[in-house]
């Protein structure tokens, strides 16, 4: 029933699945364990080729929710779906949510994800009240800002590698209802993006771009700006946006149905369908932050060899000329993806030793995976995201050089002290340069 | 199906049935040999909408304590309307082949005790006119197979039993429902490769309550394990006996 357990569903090794359904239950005795959640990572940080994945997606107890202070404890394998089920009806929202509502809480924290707000809210690991980590040896910590804060600090954003989190707490958002209120601007340049950013962000909490990746020459850079806020509970928008119906991916295509010609179209109508342009609009929550979870199983559009996604932060300062020979280099491939997405990042310093958003502007898309041809392209991002000073997102990786992780992350090896004797990941094993599962 | 008693409330399947009920608002008594397990979920229960969640500790092979369970269920629940009896193991067949001893528990677990429980809620459920017993048997009942005939003949033995029950309650207006379940992804099932028959407690879950409300007799889930059993149960022994199942 699970195909690959990993989004971009690159080509692998059939996974060794081992279920945990319960939280009192013990790990097992294994060599090599990597906790796996709903599979929503693209790349390898969610695979232990060799070793087994503990299947923690039946830990999804609701534990306790107080409707008065929006406080809610889960167990790990919650997803933020059924979060909003509970707590959207008493006024609570997410503080912090990525672009799927179909991700664990436990892989939030292991990924230390951000959202549209982050220039507002941070990542996930700052709404974090506190959690339980189980440790090979059947050691339990509890760990929060004041208990185990080496190990609190070292579990966000640590990829599931320092033992399994079994149980979270967490402070939501007070929201007035399901809809956001808002603005879809055209954009025509880099620099309009960066514009419209500062000049947004001091009053609206969410902010997004989406690029045309396909757009060359004076076209180069336009894009669709949305920033939007949570709207009062007095305002209601078309009904059948809030039903939100789902559609389903029902077979893989043989080929890739993302290439150069359905890229163009898809991208030059996006752009300019009027929708794009219009101010003071309304959105129910699940198109403004889950558009493709309408589209379950969007990733087999791919076909059968999968996808890669680039993920990177720029530090500001250079931010608008690397990208642009970015967005020359991958407009100048016809590779590149219909979702490309731009947002710039806040100040504010991310609570995890290995966490990823740091201040600058982050930049994501797809590739449908070509061989040799899409690898040497992201590797020549690569380097301008090393020359810049940058990053690349680990959740999002299947290829990054252990070299230029190494680059990314300095801090990987005081982090690696927290590891889990028993605990691997492909991506780690790979950024490492270690051989054994 | 307002007051529910789940026997073997921990299962993955009952678990995801609970969840059904607890959405509808039901009042639940929910039974299992793992207190820490059992109250982890009645937390769960009481978010997702139960409007009540007690939980008892017992093991099922105790045959005599079931009239007192039921007792038990009925004075928390203030009454019962419906009982889930989910409880099981998945035996191994092979150490069931080499052991009399294992053989022996394995029937306790996944008939006796069923049929010990179905006698007590059954006599009670007569008495006051109404009332559902839904019962998990397996689609390994419906003809038994070399990999796992042990299993099989329990489930057979549920199965036929709760037949004959459903006949003799069905003029007092009590429903007896055989759900057989094709293969479903659980902790049980953990080490299995899964292929497209497979399916979620979840998905199982929703065809159980549905079958409940509309009063059904037999429910094979998911659907296509109807067809493919009826296939299976009328394949001539000639050709049945060299098969590999």
């Amino acid at each position: 029933m699970r195909g690959s357990p990993s989004w971009g569903r690159l080509p692998g090794a059939e996974p060794q699945w081992l279920a945990i359904g319960s939280r009192h239950q013990a790990l097992p005795e294994r060599a090599s364990m990597l906790p796996w959640g709903n599979g929503r990572s693209y790349g390898d940080s969610c695979r232990n080729d060799g070793g087994v994945l503990l299947a923690a997606g039946a830990l999804d107890r609701y534990i306790a929710f107080d409707p008065a202070t929006g406080i809610i404890e889960v167990e790990a394998g919650v997803q933020l779906a059924a979060i909003i089920a509970l707590a959207l009806p008493h006024g609570w929202f997410p503080a912090v949510t990525p672009g799927t509502r179909w991700v664990t809480v436990g892989g939030c924290i292991a990924n230390d994800v951000h959202g549209k707000n982050h220039h507002r809210a941070g990542s996930f690991g700052h709404h974090l009240l506190d959690f339980e980590l189980l440790r090979s040896d059947g050691t339990v910590l509890h760990c929060s800002p004041t208990e185990h804060r080496d190990w609190f600090d070292a579990t966000i954003g640590g990829l599931g590698l320092t033992g399994l989190i079994r149980r979270a707490r967490m402070q939501l958002q007070r929201v007035g209802g399901p809809w956001l209120r808002g603005d879809s601007l055209r954009f025509g340049s880099l620099a309009e993006f960066f514009a419209l950013s500062a000049c947004s962000e001091p009053d609206y909490a969410y902010t997004v771009a989406w690029l045309d990746c396909s757009a060359s020459g004076r076209h180069r850079g336009r894009g669709i700006f949305l920033r939007a806020n949570h709207a009062p509970a007095t305002v209601a928008g078309p009904q059948q946006e809030a039903a939100g119906r789902a559609l389903r991916l029902p077979f893989t295509p043989p080929l890739s149905a993302v290439n150069r010609l359905s890229l163009r179209a898809f991208n030059t109508l996006y752009f300019h369908r009027p929708a794009a342009q219009a101010r003071e609009r309304l959105w129910h929550y699940r198109p403004f932050f889950y558009p493709l979870d309408a589209i379950a199983d969007w990733n087999r559009l791919y076909g059968p060899r999968g996808f890669y996604q680039y993920q990177c932060v720029l530090p500001a300062a250079d931010a608008e000329t690397v990208l642009d020979e970015m967005l020359a280099r991958i407009a100048a491939s016809g590779l590149g993806s219909f979702l490309v997405v731009l947002k710039t990042f806040g100040a504010q310093r991310s609570r995890g030793l290995l966490s990823f958003a740091r201040p600058g502007v982050t930049l994501a898309l797809d590739f449908p995976n070509r061989g040799a041809a899409t690898l040497a392209l992201l590797d020549a991002l690569d380097r301008l995201t090393l020359d810049a000073g940058g990053a690349v997102y680990p959740a999002k990786d299947a290829r990054m050089s252990a070299a230029a992780f190494q680059q990314y992350f300095p801090q990987w090896q005081a982090f690696a002290r927290y590891i889990d004797p028993k605990f691997s990941s492909s991506f780690w094993r790979r950024v490492t340069g270690s051989t054994t599962a | 199906m307002r007051r529910i008693l789940i026997m073997g409330a921990t299962s993955a399947i009952a678990e995801a049935t609970a969840r059904e009920f607890a959405a509808l608002g039901a009042a639940l008594f929910l039974v299992g040999r793992d207190s820490a397990r059992l109250s982890a979920i009645a937390d769960d229960l009481r978010l997702r909408g139960a409007s009540q969640v007690d939980t008892q500790v017992m093991d099922a092979r105790a045959l005599d304590d079931y009239p007192q369970l039921v007792d038990a269920a009925s004075a928390r629940l203030g009454g019962l309307d419906t009982a889930l009896i989910a409880h099981g193991t998945l035996t191994d067949q092979a150490a069931a082949q080499a052991s009399i001893a294992l053989l022996d528990d394995e029937f306790r677990v996944n008939a006796l005790s069923q049929m010990a429980l179905c006698t007590v809620l059954g006599n009670r459920f007569e008495a006051q006119g109404h009332g559902c017993i839904a019962v998990i048997s397996s689609v390994a009942g419906d003809r038994g197979r070399q990999s796992n005939y042990v299993y099989g003949a329990a489930k057979a033995a549920v199965t036929a039993f709760t037949s004959g029950l459903r006949q003799r309650l069905h003029p007092k207006g009590v429903v007896v429902l055989t759900i057989k379940p094709g293969f479903v992804d659980t902790p049980m099932t953990a080490t299995f490769r899964k292929g497209p028959l497979w399916a979620t407690p979840a998905q199982v879950a929703r065809t159980i309550v549905r079958a409940i409300q509309q009063r059904r007799a037999v429910l094979y889930t998911p659907w296509f394990w109807w067809p493919i059993m009826l296939i299976i149960r009328h394949l001539p022994e000639a050709l049945f006996r060299r098969l590999r199942l």
